[in-house]
């Protein structure tokens, strides 16, 4: 296994919602949360997420753990034993892959069962793991708690008794307990105040180069990704729209949604005048998504064609290897 | 800081800081769920002050034969409608039965009935809302309209068809109350799962691969449990007065046993009513102290199982 093979292999995933109107609860449409998305998770990577609020982020972040179910496509997880298709296992089949793959949620206030003390709410998954003596689950969750920089002792307290960051910290510490390979860290540090999101960035940052993990960041904050992330994928309603490495997305910017996201970036430099770009209306409805490239209307590049004609995401010459777009309006793509 | 203290008088508060501060390096360390929840219960007088009406009310109709001298079923026809007195001490009915023997007795028949059907129609509401309201789809659909049958039949057809069937018995009004009560609490467990589930620990739990009855029965349900503690104490309180207006109609327990209710219907005559308090005062004051008593261990057991009040 090399360190840059696809841990996880995402295939043309797809996941609508059905939705239901009138008493007899007719389907009249689908939000189309995700719509067709292709991905490799490289292992040993940290994989960032970004996009606007509702373009489908998290329940992308979702359907790879299938805590929500991909209604088309397929996730292909690649370990040790070869390849699994993810998608067509049912919960038995899974069970196995539950715990190689982990998530760390946004909400440090719901994230944590309120009517169990921290040990509590840890040991069971151990147990389904098969720790059988309480003594063994005490001291992993020991070991755990003082691996994100917490006390022992903590076990033995409720979720009401610690701040926000102590909490998303039990979090990732939960997440670790059976020791997967791959994390979706989804918006884990955006409900933190900006002191205590560094603080739990850099305590994620040495979990991941001691334990080897991958992640998969799920963020609308842009700072934070360049930071962290190796690669960058922006979505936009349902589909990814550029995908490339993190140095050459903030040094070339290809797609034009990612022009405006990036000039949106708040920069602490009073003598630097930043050219902001405001995109005009919301996000168009992903019940009714419009014609052609999804961006369009907000576009200020479009032409006749993007109202028209899906993009699909092409391959262009970068620095540090490949760099995808979704754009009618990029020149010179690489053959494939 | 000694200078502050001795100057200052002790207050309650004081008190209540110590006893805090000895229970805190008392338990150092050694935190366990079972004693924080006893502690809790403990330190609210309320509930404590309930807990003890009710347990001297249960032993008192438990060991009924001990303490009454007097038997509950039979009349004395030298004694009708005496006023209480050394020898009766809640008096005697207008057939000469001793009200005080009446009163024990009867608990032992009101209290099962009351309390026993409404945990038992918990104990089925719990069960059936907790794991469908958490799984949801064609499981929850089909508890939904059971419960709905269930709830939108009349009550007093139910009792008479029982009643013509099997005859008047104990067992057939536990029976029909659990049937008719349990809708009420499914319901309410359910709409409490609705909400729970969407709890990002019920997400993180299920990508543990955990399953569902273990999610919804293990980590779900003691976040549930704090309104179907309240509700158990009141529909307590509201059985043990559907008991006596079942009994009351010939309905429900045969009018010859002594139930609260079948005691309390005596004041359904004015003339009784108005001249012999003793044989309506001592029981509606014991179903009224009993009741509440009922509800102050549900607020206080309510108020125990929430882990973000301290005790």
């Amino acid at each position: 296994m090399q360190p840059n093979d696809p841990i996880l292999k995402l295939r043309d995933v797809q996941v609508h919602f059905p939705v239901k109107t009138g008493v007899f609860k007719r389907v009249t449409g689908h939000v189309r949360a995700v719509d067709g998305v292709d991905l490799d998770v490289r292992r040993g990577e940290v994989l960032g997420l970004v996009g606007e609020s509702g373009c489908g982020k998290t329940t992308l972040g979702k359907a790879i753990l299938q805590l929500v179910r991909a209604t088309q496509g397929t996730v292909t997880y690649s370990g040790e034993d070869g390849e699994t298709e993810l998608t067509s296992l049912d919960d038995a089949g899974l069970f196995r892959f539950r715990k190689r793959l982990q998530i760390v949620f946004q909400d440090p206030h719901s994230s944590l069962n309120p009517a169990f003390t921290i040990f509590g709410s840890l040991e069971d998954p151990l147990r389904h793991y098969g720790v059988k003596t309480r003594e063994e689950r005490r001291k992993i969750v020991g070991d755990l708690l003082e691996a994100v920089n917490m006390r022992r002792e903590s076990m033995d307290r409720y979720p009401h008794e610690f701040s926000g960051g102590q909490r998303q910290r039990i979090g990732i510490a939960r997440a670790l307990s059976i020791e997967p390979e791959l994390i979706v860290c989804d918006e884990a540090v955006s409900a933190l105040d900006v002191s205590i999101q560094a603080q739990v960035l850099q305590l994620l940052m040495a979990l991941k180069r001691e334990k080897n993990l991958t992640y998969v960041f799920i963020t609308h904050d842009l700072s934070v990704t360049e930071y962290l992330c190796d690669r960058i994928a922006v979505m936009y309603l349902g589909k990814i729209v550029e995908l490339c490495d993190a140095e050459d997305l903030y040094a070339n910017t290809l797609h034009p949604y990612s022009e405006a996201l990036l000039s949106a970036i708040p920069v602490a430099d009073l003598d630097k005048k930043s050219r902001r770009i405001v995109l005009q209306g919301d996000v168009p409805s992903p019940v009714n998504p419009p014609s052609g490239c999804p961006f369009h209307p907000r576009c200020r590049y479009a032409v006749d064609r993007c109202k028209t004609e899906v993009p699909e995401l092409r391959r262009f010459k970068s620095a540090k290897g490949e760099h995808m777009a979704a754009c009618h309006l990029i020149d010179q793509p690489l053959a494939e | 800081m000694t200078d502050a203290n001795a100057t200052r008088p002790r207050t309650r508060r004081d008190a209540q800081f110590d006893k805090i501060r000895d229970r805190e390096a008392a338990l150092a360390g050694t935190r366990q769920r079972t004693g924080r929840f006893m502690s809790k219960f403990l330190n609210n007088r309320l509930a404590v002050m309930g807990f003890v009406i009710f347990a001297v009310i249960c032993l008192m109709s438990l060991f009924a034969p001990l303490i009454a001298q007097h038997d509950p079923m039979s009349p004395n026809l030298r004694a009708i409608a005496k006023p209480p007195s050394a020898e009766h001490w809640f008096g005697t009915d207008k057939t000469g039965r001793d009200v005080f023997a009446r009163v024990l007795y009867g608990g032992r028949i009101s209290i099962l009935v009351g309390l026993g059907s409404a945990l038992l129609s918990a104990i089925i509401g719990v069960i059936i809302g907790v794991y469908s309201g958490y799984v949801g789809g064609w499981l929850d659909w089909i508890a939904m309209r059971i419960s709905e049958i269930f709830m939108s039949f009349p009550q007093i057809i139910l009792v008479l068809l029982l009643v013509a069937i099997l005859g008047q018995s104990l067992l057939n009004l536990i029976v029909i109350f659990t049937l008719t009560g349990w809708g009420g609490i499914y319901r309410m467990a359910r709409a409490r799962m609705l909400s729970i589930r969407e709890e990002e620990y019920v997400q993180a739990l299920r990508s543990f691969g955990l399953g569902p009855a273990r999610i919804a029965y293990k980590h779900m349900l003691p976040n549930a449990l704090g309104p179907i503690m309240v509700n158990i104490t009141l529909s307590t309180a509201a059985f043990i007065l559907q008991e006596a207006g079942l009994s009351f109609l010939g309905l429900g327990v045969p009018l010859s046993i002594p139930t609260w209710g079948n005691i309390l219907n005596a004041a359904q005559d004015l003339r009784v009513l108005e001249q012999n308090w003793w044989i309506w005062l001592p029981v509606g004051a014991t179903i009224s102290l009993f009741v509440l008593s009922v509800n102050f261990i549900g607020d206080g057991l309510r108020d125990a199982t929430d882990p973000s009040q301290q005790g």
